[in-house]
């Protein structure tokens, strides 16, 4: 079950190994997006576009807010 | 969305899966590190003023148009011990000079529920939303006070940006 984090939590854990994830759109990513994260839409996201993610580090998932 | 993203996740084997639910609109707010084309645009957040006066519900109207009358306000917050906005003094709830009317406690004359608007908002996008006010509160999501727009402010952002 994934874990909810505070913001305090996500700075520390991507100051580390984590690997952030936007999961809006390539357009509204490429308008503003958190430092280092890269990009993967929900509706896109599949066996082939997480590829890119190592699965031995921790993946934070966020979008634009409580959605 | 990034609920459901952090769950697929989970079925194509990741173990260490989790969210930021508050997501970039949060960060954003907090004035952390943004990359992107709009990155560094000015927003609510970084045009707001601080120092908006506050107050509490159970305050009395005349100590508090005392302490607004010191300052360049002509209004006051009236804010929870989290900071989470509950309610606005304004205008005539703030002119009353008669005993009753000094001695009246705040929550019976605010403004309940003001607008409010999210700090990562751009300034053209603010300024829709005070197409009849002269400034707006700003908050976190949460409700919790970050400071006040002022429409001259959002105006004069928009005027350097075009």
């Amino acid at each position: 079950m994934p874990t909810d984090l505070h913001r305090n939590d996500v700075r520390r854990m991507a100051e580390g190994r984590a690997q952030l994830v936007e999961v809006l759109s390539q357009a509204e990513y490429e308008q503003e997006h958190i430092k280092g994260a890269i990009n993967i839409p929900l509706r896109v996201l599949g066996r082939e576009t997480v590829s890119q993610l190592q699965k031995d580090r921790p993946v934070i998932t966020y979008c634009h807010d409580y959605q | 969305m990034s609920a459901r993203a952090a769950w697929r996740l989970e079925t194509l084997g990741f173990v260490q899966v989790f969210r930021y639910t508050a997501g970039k609109a949060d960060w954003s707010a907090a004035r952390l590190p943004m990359e992107g084309e709009l990155a560094s645009a000015p927003r609510a957040s970084t045009l707001l003023r601080r120092d908006v006066p506050t107050c509490s519900l159970t305050d009395q109207i005349g100590d508090i148009k005392k302490s607004v009358e010191q300052t360049d306000w002509d209004l006051c917050v009236v804010v929870n011990n989290e900071r989470i906005v509950l309610g606005l003094l304004s205008g005539e709830a703030l002119q009353g000079d008669s005993l009753a009317e000094v001695k009246t406690r705040v929550e019976d004359v605010m403004q309940p529920g003001p607008p409010t608007i999210r700090p990562d908002l751009l300034p053209e996008d603010a300024l829709e939303y005070m197409r009849k006010r002269s400034t707006i509160l700003v908050t976190t999501s949460d409700g919790e006070l970050l400071g006040l727009l002022r429409r001259e402010d959002a105006e004069q952002a928009v005027s350097r940006a075009g």
